[in-house]
């Protein structure tokens, strides 16, 4: 059982960073043979996105991070740890987190570490940042959290997804509210969510270059294909369980709870999940109308977009979770205090 | 479960699901697509609390060819 819970850790702050270029999901940016724009639209509830081919995920972060850690008035001096969280890191090496090191000139004691993984990585990075400071002398650190421009891309992004870079600032508090966690993993569904070739195990050869029909769309082996059901059935299955799990092993009740930030899938299956827990609209923010599904950004990029006005300045209690590519998911209860800082949306251009 | 209520709560799915029967091969369907799918397992996860994958899906030409997948797994 992958339960983790610690006594000292303070949210400090949310920042996040999306391209200025917005593309609409009209019948131009939706081709497909099997339905319509539309259609599309209806179903995943997404309207709009934010993508950019030139930006990459770090270019996104690091405007916003500056601006967090100014509007949080935090020295650089003290951040002793960075976490990226991403699936499209700037090169395969060296890891991108030591790149932010130097760009957001931070010290050289600082631990920097990049985490691969997409819709469940934000739970898991702050995981990592929570773990860091509760166990030596780190006493400020922030999570780097997103997906933007891909490795390979051909014509167009698919319309589902958007692109951002979020940034969470985590310090050292004595007195705080709990921070807990529950975490789980399916890697038998390693292939639900996958771009094939490019890595080490399908080294890049001139058929990864070659398109193939997957689930009714032309793909090259260098994309992200899904498994749209497959994905679909985890996750109104695994959330609510997740959840469940976590309300149990703590003793919380969800009517506690101010606000459930989730991934943002897509819409359908935000909604199924939500009727399924009997939350209210209300209380269930949603970003993904405007910026799409924004991988492990989505979390920290709904309480950017949808949240900062209604909360700041008042002590809010939220569950998050994250699902998706692994498969692997993680849900996180925690305490916003009245003092957390939410930076305004960060656009990038 | 009973394959007159399967057929019931999968027509109801369907803006013009009056004519959906047990036998009928629902991706023939004009209003069958991806997008319905995900209906069609939100349905079985909610009625049923079974969750059927992609693969259940394609495998099946009729709707009780869906309604014996979802048998299978209670």
């Amino acid at each position: 059982m992958a339960f983790l819970h610690f006594n000292h850790i303070r949210i400090a702050g949310f920042g996040a960073g999306v391209p200025k270029n917005v593309v609409e999901n009209d019948e131009g940016a939706v081709s497909s043979d099997v339905y319509s724009a539309s259609d599309f639209v209806k179903t995943t509830g997404v309207r709009r996105r934010r993508v950019d081919f030139e930006l990459t995920t770090s270019d996104l972060c690091l405007p916003a991070a500056e601006r967090l850690i100014a509007d949080l008035g935090w020295d650089k001096k003290e951040i002793d740890a960075l976490i990226f969280v991403s699936q499209t890191a700037d090169y395969f090496l060296p890891a991108t987190a030591c790149i932010l090191q130097d760009k957001l000139g931070l010290g050289r004691e600082c631990y920097a570490a990049d985490v691969s993984l997409g819709c469940s990585g934000w739970v898991y990075g702050l995981s990592y940042v929570a773990s860091l400071i509760e166990s030596g002398t780190i006493r400020k650190a922030i999570l780097l959290a997103g997906d933007a421009k891909r490795h390979y891309q051909v014509r167009h992004f698919d319309p589902l997804f958007g692109c951002a870079g979020t940034v969470t600032a985590v310090e050292f508090a004595q007195e705080t509210e709990r921070l807990c966690f529950h975490f789980g993993t399916d890697g038998s569904g390693f292939d639900a969510i996958i771009i094939p070739d490019g890595g080490a195990r399908n080294q890049v050869s001139v058929d990864s270059f070659r398109e193939e029909e997957f689930e009714g769309k032309m793909v090259s082996r260098l994309q992200t294909r899904m498994k749209g059901m497959d994905v679909f059935a985890f996750g109104i299955s695994t959330v609510p369980k997740s959840i469940k799990k976590l309300t149990t092993q703590y003793n919380l009740t969800l009517e506690d709870y101010d606000y459930f930030i989730f991934h943002q899938a897509n819409m359908k299956m935000n909604e199924v999940i939500r009727n399924k827990l009997k939350l209210p609209e209300e209380k269930v923010p949603y970003s993904m109308p405007d910026f799409g599904n924004t991988s492990s950004a989505s979390i920290p990029l709904t309480i950017v977009t949808e949240l900062r006005e209604v909360i700041s300045g008042q002590k809010t209690n939220i569950i998050t979770c994250g699902f998706g590519v692994g498969l692997s998911w993680g849900t996180a209860a925690m305490t916003l205090d009245a003092d957390c800082v939410i930076s305004e949306l960060t656009e990038v251009q | 479960m009973t394959i007159d209520q399967f057929v019931e709560n999968f027509a109801d799915l369907f803006d013009n699901g009056g004519e959906i029967n047990a036998q009928t091969p629902f991706k023939e369907l004009s209003e069958w697509n991806s997008l319905m799918a995900l209906s069609v397992i939100a349905m079985v996860d909610e009625e049923y609390d079974v969750s059927i994958k992609g693969i259940d899906v394609q495998n099946a030409v009729t709707v009780e060819d869906l309604f014996n997948a979802v048998k299978g797994k209670l």
